[in-house]
């Protein structure tokens, strides 16, 4: 209990004092994850979207995958973006090991699943309402799948955010494929295992409280934003 | 205004397996106001769905004549289908679909809000609108793009007398401005007070073909009877 009460006065005086390193850290925990959520949701919107409204063969099949998708264990994620990018891997040549960019890439195959999956769920269910009025319109796919999304576009944030929520959270794979270099690819997380397999726990603490202010706060952000400008009675 | 014949030969609608409509033919050529008339299960709304193309036949064929394209049909849903948007975006969405620029289709959206009176609830969320509003929203949305043929599925059901009144009154002004319309309804004095000629349905089958005015003064068979004389049928 000592701990906790000891990391959260410790975290009001990393904040309040300005520590750099925090501050270094949790812009760069935020600079990959947003970064991530935002490959992630341009690549897995559209594409729920065109799962929830289209009908092929193997659409069930493609589904059910990207539904076991999500709960693919982030260390493996890491160690498959680790053989890739590593100097004997197909993509070696570009040298993004141990930098923000393998992190972000690691990122977006482990958030990517989980909002498109959220995404095909939300706009079938709107597609389910709107599908005559769009038949009877004669709308092309294009035009129904641009509907659904702004229609759903609360739903939306709320697959992205939960996009993000897994991502910022997430060690194992920026563990592997980042490395915890200080001043390059630390992160919170990283660095709250780092402190606390050193035996630190009030920093350790300290950084987890910061991590879910941080958490908390996109939150709040991306609701506020969305709600002041599309006020609905949906939901 | 458009002349068009429209020919249904041997129609069969089936649903998993149980038979919704027909088998069935008929020929209906040139009406500006047609009433497919029936009590709750008749066929109505799936003939109705048939014609428009909303759904296909599991035998037997339907001729237009001319062919009209979707694009100048509109269909206004029973239950209407409200996009997840303010009043006005939705009544302009089908200009917006057909390639109008967004202040053009804006400016006539707004001349309909003013047609239906729901002008001051331009930029409000259609989903609070209340029934009669709704409905009338969706009929406008219905009929922005000036489409040669509007189908209604029971568009006034539910709603009270004012409303169905308001939303009777665009139907007319609609037809005076030259389109065609097609309506199912069980509802004997709307079809009387709006109708051309009706096409009479009892269970997935088309029971009689005929004018209102002969529907109502001497309906030819039994059934059409007992409708009329406010009959259960069944």
């Amino acid at each position: 209990m000592s701990d906790l009460f000891q990391g959260f006065i410790q975290a009001l005086m990393l904040i309040f004092t300005i520590d750099s390193d925090l501050y270094a850290i949790s812009g760069r925990s935020l600079q990959v994850t947003m970064t991530a959520t935002l490959i992630a949701s341009v690549v897995g919107i559209p594409l729920g979207a065109w799962l929830a409204v289209s009908n092929f063969r193997l659409r069930n099949v493609l589904i059910i995958c990207i539904n076991a998708l999500m709960g693919l264990p982030p260390v493996v994620v890491g160690l498959l973006v680790y053989l890739f990018l590593s100097k004997s891997g197909p993509f070696g040549v570009f040298n993004l090991l141990f930098t923000p960019s393998a992190m972000i890439i690691a990122q977006v195959i482990i958030i990517l699943p989980i909002i498109a999956s959220i995404s095909h769920r939300t706009i079938r269910i709107l597609w389910k309402e709107y599908r005559d009025f769009f038949i009877s319109l004669n709308a092309t796919r294009w035009q129904i799948i641009l509907t659904l999304i702004k229609d759903s576009r609360r739903s939306l944030i709320t697959a992205a955010l939960a996009g993000f929520g897994r991502g910022i959270g997430e060690v194992g794979a920026i563990m592997i494929v980042g490395g915890n270099i200080d001043h390059a690819t630390r992160v919170l997380t990283t660095a709250i295992s780092l402190e606390t397999s050193r035996g630190n726990f009030h920093l350790a603490m300290a950084l987890g409280i910061v991590l879910i202010i941080l958490s908390i706060l996109i939150n709040f952000l991306m609701h506020i934003t969305v709600k002041s400008k599309y006020e609905q009675i949906d939901d | 205004m458009i002349d068009f014949k429209i020919k249904g030969a041997n129609l069969l609608i089936k649903k998993s397996s149980s038979l919704l409509l027909g088998p069935m033919s008929f020929e209906l050529v040139n009406l500006s106001f047609m009433i497919l008339l029936g009590q709750n299960g008749a066929g109505k709304t799936s003939l109705l769905r048939l014609l428009h193309g909303l759904d296909s036949p599991e035998s037997g064929s339907l001729v237009w004549e001319p062919k009209i394209k979707v694009e100048d049909q509109s269909f206004v849903f029973q239950s209407p289908i409200i996009l997840r948007r303010n009043v006005l975006e939705n009544v302009f969405y089908p200009l917006i679909l057909r390639g109008v620029s967004k202040s053009d289709a804006i400016s006539i959206a707004k001349e309909w809000l003013e047609k239906i009176f729901l002008i001051q609830k331009a930029y409000e969320p259609a989903l609070s609108l209340s029934g009669g509003e709704r409905q009338r929203m969706v009929i406008a949305r219905a009929l922005i793009s000036k489409p040669k043929i509007l189908f209604l599925d029971e568009p006034t059901v539910n709603l009270d007398g004012e409303s169905k009144l308001q939303i009777e009154n665009l139907l007319k002004q609609a037809l005076r401005d030259g389109t065609k319309i097609i309506m199912a309804t069980h509802d004997l004095g709307q079809a009387k007070r709006l109708g051309e000629y009706i096409l009479f349905l009892h269970n997935g089958k088309v029971v009689e073909t005929t004018s209102v005015n002969s529907f109502f003064s001497e309906p030819q068979t039994d059934e059409a009877l007992t409708f009329v004389r406010g009959g259960i049928l069944r």
